[in-house]
């Protein structure tokens, strides 16, 4: 009794939010291989002059998630250049997804291939669109 | 004892063809023909022309690091190396094309006109001449890319800033405009006077219309008359998987040559080229489902070539270098899709197609491989792995061919020994 109380304590505190953390890595990186994929490649290294590489990005594993969170929704184009290189295509927005989806999806971007960075919540999801 | 006797064969086999490779700056030719490399690390080397004494100039995509986006590259002692290289202007473009002693460059929204002195020097490298002005140039297939008959007329692409030309482009559901209003200022190929100053788009005439973007165009002086390369459409599956599968959209719609002649239209956005098929089908914007016909006024292609290479530089081959074969016959360069993922990408190097009294007279065959720097059979899954990317082609006076790479902005010179 006391011991199944131990796991369940631990179960809440630790190994769950570890599981939902793994099952929205999977979820991400399911989003990004239908709805990213195509543009910034398997190894996020992007088209160079074309798409841009999300792999390496200053901007991917930095701090201003609003931005990250616009672009995914609303799609991108600005024409500025993105740790000194321009890229001419035009990024398709994603007006279908919903905010646990772009959590999830930038949470796996911040987390590949060489990117290492904090996962982002829904509620981060949701303030960055408060803040707009 | 016999595994490791194969195993030595192979090495040595492996060894030998990339020493072969290596004698060929890497590339891969028809029996006969040599490749060296002409320059290296020029900038995003776009398209080049040469002058009659073999002075070779570069549009970079970008100012390179020296600041400079217009490049000269001369190859003074004729070892086949250029030795003397120098630069000027601060546009980035694709354009470039040199008529005698006028050499005519553009950046994306302006095409400019130098003059050369007799060294094929820029005798005016702050001040051009401005012969068109203001052209449209929005996020997408932007450059414009430029070639002249002999009447001194230029002809300029211009090309569509969308898609398919959805009333919101690239937005899954998002129904195809009717007419496309897209097509009264681009998507199409525009003619203006060669030596006329700042013309704008009333000075002007839609050439031909219905195309997304081309980016190789060549004035063919056999037939007189203009052969461009079109951007075929993306992302038939993100927006039509109801229609077309992963595999399917990742072979569709074909890469298009076209003869055109004075108010020719293409087809596009309604209508694209099924290499399967054979046919020009209706887009899924505008009602296909990837079996309807349409575009009963759009002209044919002259070649399809499988979807997505992107073919960046067209040129028709009137050197007497090459064996007969070549003669008269049109060289493409493949810049190398990148929309196949998750397939491996495919591309990355010249095609040759012959012909014949003006029309394709083969099948198109791969002349030149191995840009990419991978070996042998392996593809490119990873387009930022590819070393060199094929962007421009060029004729030398002495008929040896050019090829520029917009990646690694190098030049590779391509020569015919026997
Ligand atoms: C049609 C191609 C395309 C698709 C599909 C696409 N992108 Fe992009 N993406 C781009 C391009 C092009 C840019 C750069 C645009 C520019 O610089 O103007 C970009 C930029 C970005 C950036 C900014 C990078 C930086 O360094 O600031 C992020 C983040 C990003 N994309 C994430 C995604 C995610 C996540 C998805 C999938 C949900 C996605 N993209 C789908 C083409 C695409």
């Amino acid at each position: 009794m006391q011991l199944n109380k131990y796991f369940t304590v631990l179960f809440i505190s630790f190994l769950l939010p570890c599981m939902v953390n793994a099952q929205n890595l999977v979820h991400g990186k399911k989003l990004f291989e239908t709805r990213c994929l195509v543009c910034h490649q398997a190894d996020g290294g992007g088209v160079p002059n074309m798409n841009a590489p999300l792999d390496g990005s200053s901007n991917v594993v930095g701090n201003n998630i609003a931005r990250l969170v616009r672009i995914v929704k609303e799609g991108y184009s600005e024409k500025i250049p993105l740790d000194g290189y321009y890229y001419n295509n035009v990024m398709t927005p994603n007006p279908d997804f919903k905010d646990q989806d772009i959590a999830d999806v930038l949470s796996y971007i911040r987390n590949s291939w060489s990117n290492k960075a904090s996962k982002i919540t829904l509620a981060q999801v949701q303030a960055a669109k408060r803040k707009k | 004892m016999k595994h490791l006797k194969n195993f030595f064969f192979l090495l040595l086999l492996t060894i030998a063809t990339q020493l072969q490779a290596q004698n060929n700056a890497g590339l891969t030719l028809p029996q006969g023909f040599k490749a060296s490399l002409f320059a290296d690390t020029i900038g995003s080397a776009r398209h080049i022309t040469i002058t009659q004494n073999g002075v070779l100039f570069a549009k970079l995509m970008y100012p390179n690091k020296a600041g400079k986006s217009i490049i000269r590259l001369e190859d003074v002692n004729k070892d086949g190396v250029a030795d003397k290289i120098t630069g000027w202007a601060n546009y980035g473009g694709t354009g470039i094309y040199v008529k005698g002693k006028d050499l005519y460059a553009t950046s994306d929204n302006d095409v400019y006109l130098y003059q050369l002195n007799d060294k094929d020097e820029v005798v005016n490298p702050l001040s051009p001449k401005t012969i068109v002005k203001g052209l449209i140039a929005k996020n997408q297939h932007a450059s414009k890319s430029i070639t002249l008959d002999n009447q001194n007329n230029i002809y300029v692409n211009i090309g569509a800033y969308s898609n398919a030309c959805q009333e919101k482009d690239r937005i899954k559901g998002s129904k195809g405009m009717m007419p496309c209003p897209i097509l009264d200022s681009a998507g199409g190929i525009w003619k203006f006077d060669g030596s006329k100053e700042n013309q704008v788009y009333g000075d002007g005439k839609r050439y031909a219309t219905g195309l997304r973007n081309v980016v190789g165009l060549d004035w063919n002086k056999e037939t007189n008359s203009l052969f461009v390369m079109q951007h075929g459409r993306d992302q038939l599956n993100s927006f039509y998987p109801e229609y077309y599968s992963d595999a399917q959209s990742a072979e569709l719609p074909a890469e298009t040559m076209y003869e055109l002649h004075e108010g020719d239209n293409a087809g596009w956005p309604y209508i694209y080229f099924d290499p399967y098929q054979k046919k020009k089908i209706l887009s899924p914007e505008y009602g296909g489902d990837g079996k309807k016909e349409g575009g009963e006024n759009a002209v044919n292609p002259a070649v399809f070539f499988p979807a997505h290479m992107a073919p960046n530089a067209l040129l028709f081959y009137t050197g007497n270098q090459f064996p007969a074969k070549y003669k008269n016959g049109a060289f493409v360069a493949f810049h190398g899709s990148w929309n196949r993922a998750p397939l491996p990408q495919e591309g990355y190097f010249v095609a040759f197609v012959p012909f014949k009294n003006g029309k394709p007279s083969g099948e198109w065959e791969i002349f030149a491989n191995g840009f990419s720097g991978l070996s042998g059979e392996e593809k490119v899954m990873n387009p930022r792995k590819a070393k060199s990317r094929p962007c421009g082609l060029a004729q030398g006076p002495d008929g040896s061919l050019y090829v520029s790479d917009d990646s690694r902005g190098s030049i590779f010179k391509i020569t015919y020994a026997q």
